[in-house]
């Protein structure tokens, strides 16, 4: 799987550890801030504290108070200023403690650091990473919860990315550092320690058990741009990110399908060539995602599909999403769209 | 319109630089001014500027009153959508451009043409941008008005009100990290300090105290509203940096002596490491808002005349007579402006306008969205027609 996710980046070093996503995250950070001097981190309780998901611990012990430091509470200065710092010459890596928290900065996001390059010609550019936790899992309600993708995914001059395990975490990380447009890196905090694949009553599997968690220590990258094939198969293509990589294997598992399942792993720009091979050589696609349904990114991988592999397709493409309301507390797994509602999707798609 | 508190020229103090906001907090509420009415220089804060430099401030003034001019006519003539003028309010951008250093950014509203002028950028380059030719930089990009002008130290203006000022505090972090000895200007109106981004920008310039100057342009109007709007129950806009602990100035927005002065200081103040500093301009938008607003429905029309702080080309007109400059070399140079603006604008519209000429090609906009074009846009061009 290492080799096979790697395909495309920098040939990764010889030494592996085992790591969680959190862990590697932090490694990414930490290859990047000793390789260029100009990797900046912060965030609320990012400094001294390490982030409330420990993602930048110990970096300020390392790099001192001027390259890892801790923001007032505003997504909106916390962006703003990331934006000035890559303009002025740093590359600032900024975290917001949860997707749910970003909208005060979605003005600077989507007005400022998207558009700089194109509206100043180029004169002024804005390589920003910023960072935050999304999806369920955690019985974080509706301010927790969140996977607001498709609100980054509509803005053009953004780059979306979204990885499933530590090990592309931290490539597709140190990508998104180097990378001289602004990313915005959505981390599913469900699978911060190991793949959880949606049945919540069982015990995790940590990382250390895990193949994908196995992380050269050293520099590496993971392509932007560029899905993996998360498990191959003939009968049917699943596309997904995130949380529900896992969970959509678990639901191929239990339905005996061959599914191939496909790791988007950055959503914009979307890696359409893989998607059109997959589906035409299965002729069929089920999509899945913990977001709200409607106009959820499920919807813009439908209609591509559609646009691009009509003749190929056997049946109906079929999307499992969140349900169009707000996320809840309490009624988390009846909410969530475990395996059973995978498997159920799975089940009309290979129906006709 | 209101103007509390207009103390007379010369009279405010003037501190060291290295002052305790605390220690200065009164100078948030009055009002520092050097030139009094009859164009003499007054007290501590005359700054120490050469005819030749005032001079060189005046021309600013007059080439940004007649390009302004000459593109609201423009507008009208059909030649660009959208036009803003800066009437009334040249001197701030016109002195603070000849204050900051080289390496110094400017991160400017859409009402800072004369900052750019000051800079020494060509009229007819910005021409191009106003009519989105085929010689436009912006590549016919952006909307009327909103320059860039990296190499002036001027920042690609947003038509989003104050989000420039939480970026000119970020660019000044990394000014300060980098060790580097530059300061950066942002800019904002009265009516979008009511913006969160102003919050965040005064807390996080509080909590780093990075090198930069939030200057307050409060030219008394938010498109029809006053300028107490916005302020609301507080008495003035400089008043808002007190909260945050930062030294706050108010300054005479049309006396370029008491201008250039307070800008120097909190300049000085930035480079020596004492931090950030907010200066309120006192001035009137003595034009419209922009090409599509109508003045006379919500104020007088001869209001402009009834400022207290007068026209600030005016003052500097009677104070550079004092100096030896004479009326008629004023005019000279004034009219040696216009014909120059006159024949930039023949030369802008010879390359085209919004809707004659050379244009910038479609392509135009695919490219730059990305570093590199990615291959969702490579097949949309196609699908535009494009190669």
């Amino acid at each position: 799987m290492s080799a096979e996710t790697a395909a495309g980046g920098t040939p990764a070093p010889g030494t592996t550890v085992s790591m969680t996503m959190i862990e590697a995250i932090r490694s990414a950070h930490h290859v990047m801030m000793e390789r260029d001097e100009r990797v900046v981190a912060f965030g609320e309780d990012a400094g001294a504290f390490g982030g409330v998901f420990r993602c930048t611990e110990g970096l300020q012990e390392r790099f001192g108070e001027a390259r890892c430091f801790d923001t007032p509470i505003s997504e909106l200065g916390i962006v703003a200023t990331a934006i000035g710092m890559a303009v002025n010459g740093l590359r600032p890596v900024a975290e917001i403690q949860f997707a749910d928290y970003v909208y005060p900065g979605y003005d600077q996001i989507v007005s400022e650091a998207a558009r700089m390059r194109f509206r100043s010609a180029g004169d002024f550019t804005s390589p920003i990473v910023v960072r935050m936790p999304v999806g369920g899992g955690i019985y974080g309600g509706n301010t927790h919860s969140q996977s607001p993708e498709a609100l980054f995914t509509h803005v053009a001059g953004l780059i979306t990315m979204i990885p499933s395990n530590p090990y592309d975490a931290k490539g597709m990380l140190i990508s998104a550092i180097e990378c001289n447009d602004p990313v915005i890196f959505l981390e599913p905090k469900r699978v911060y320690n190991g793949p959880f694949d949606g049945d919540h009553d069982k015990p995790l599997v940590p990382w250390s058990k895990d193949p994908r968690g196995d992380v050269p220590e050293g520099h590496y990258t993971v392509p932007i741009g560029k899905a993996a094939v998360a498990r191959p198969g003939n009968d049917v293509t699943i596309l997904t990110y995130g949380t529900m990589v896992h969970v959509a294997m678990n639901a191929a598992e239990q339905a005996q399908v061959d599914a191939e399942i496909l790791d988007l792993r950055t959503l914009l720009p979307l890696d359409l060539e893989a998607i059109v091979a997959s589906v035409e050589k299965t002729g069929r696609c089920l999509v899945v995602h913990e977001a709200t349904r409607t106009s959820g990114f499920g919807a813009e991988l439908s209609a591509q599909v559609q646009e691009e592999c009509f003749y190929s397709l056997e049946a109906p493409i079929v999307r499992v999403a969140g349900w169009d309301t707000p996320y809840p507390y309490s009624q988390e797994w009846e909410y969530f769209p475990g395996p059973n509602r995978v498997l159920a999707g799975l089940r009309r798609v290979m129906e006709d | 319109m209101t103007v509390a508190d207009l103390q007379p020229a010369g009279d405010a103090y003037r501190p060291p630089t290295d002052v305790a906001a605390r220690d200065i907090m009164d100078l948030a509420f009055g009002l520092i001014r050097v030139l009094d009415d009859e164009g003499m220089a007054h007290g501590p804060w005359i700054p120490n500027l050469s005819r030749d430099t005032l001079v060189e401030i005046l021309g600013t003034m007059f080439t940004t009153r007649a390009y302004d001019a000459r593109m609201m006519k423009a507008q009208r003539q059909g030649k660009t959508s959208f036009s803003m003028r800066s009437r009334g309010e040249e001197a701030i951008g016109a002195t603070t451009a000849k204050v900051m250093g080289p390496d110094d950014m400017c991160f400017p509203t859409y009402r800072q043409a004369s900052y750019l002028i000051g800079r020494g950028q060509d009229p007819l380059v910005m021409m191009n941008q106003v009519y989105g030719n085929a010689a436009d930089l912006n590549r016919g990009t952006q909307i009327s008005g909103m320059y860039t002008a990296a190499d002036l130290g001027f920042f690609s203006i947003s038509g989003n009100l104050a989000t420039q000022m939480p970026q000119a505090v970020g660019w000044a972090m990394a000014a300060k990290a980098k060790g580097e000895p530059t300061a950066a200007l942002g800019f904002v109106g009265d009516g979008s300090t009511a913006e969160g981004d102003m919050h965040a920008a005064l807390t996080f310039a509080s909590t780093y105290r990075p090198p930069v100057i939030l200057a307050i342009v409060n030219n008394q109007y938010a498109i029809s509203t006053d300028e107490e709007v916005a302020r609301g129950s507080a008495q003035t806009f400089a008043q808002r940096g007190i909260g945050y602990g930062l030294p706050s100035l108010r300054v005479d927005g049309n006396d370029v002596l008491a201008i250039h002065s307070a800008t120097s200081w909190a300049r000085d103040r930035a480079l020596d490491g004492h931090g950030p500093t907010v200066i309120e301009f006192v001035t009137y938008r003595a034009s419209a808002h922009s090409s599509s607003d109508d003045p006379t429905r919500y104020r007088p029309e001869d209001e402009f005349d009834e400022f207290p702080l007068g026209d600030p080309i005016k003052r500097l007109r009677l104070h550079l007579q004092h100096l030896g400059y004479t009326n008629d070399q004023a005019n000279e140079l004034d009219t040696t402006i216009r014909v120059m603006i006159e024949a930039k604008n023949d030369e802008a519209e010879a390359i085209g306008t919004i809707n004659t000429g050379e244009r910038p090609p479609l392509s135009k906009t695919f490219e730059l969205v990305y570093e590199t074009m990615p291959a969702h846009l490579v097949r949309q061009q196609k699908q535009a027609g494009l190669q």
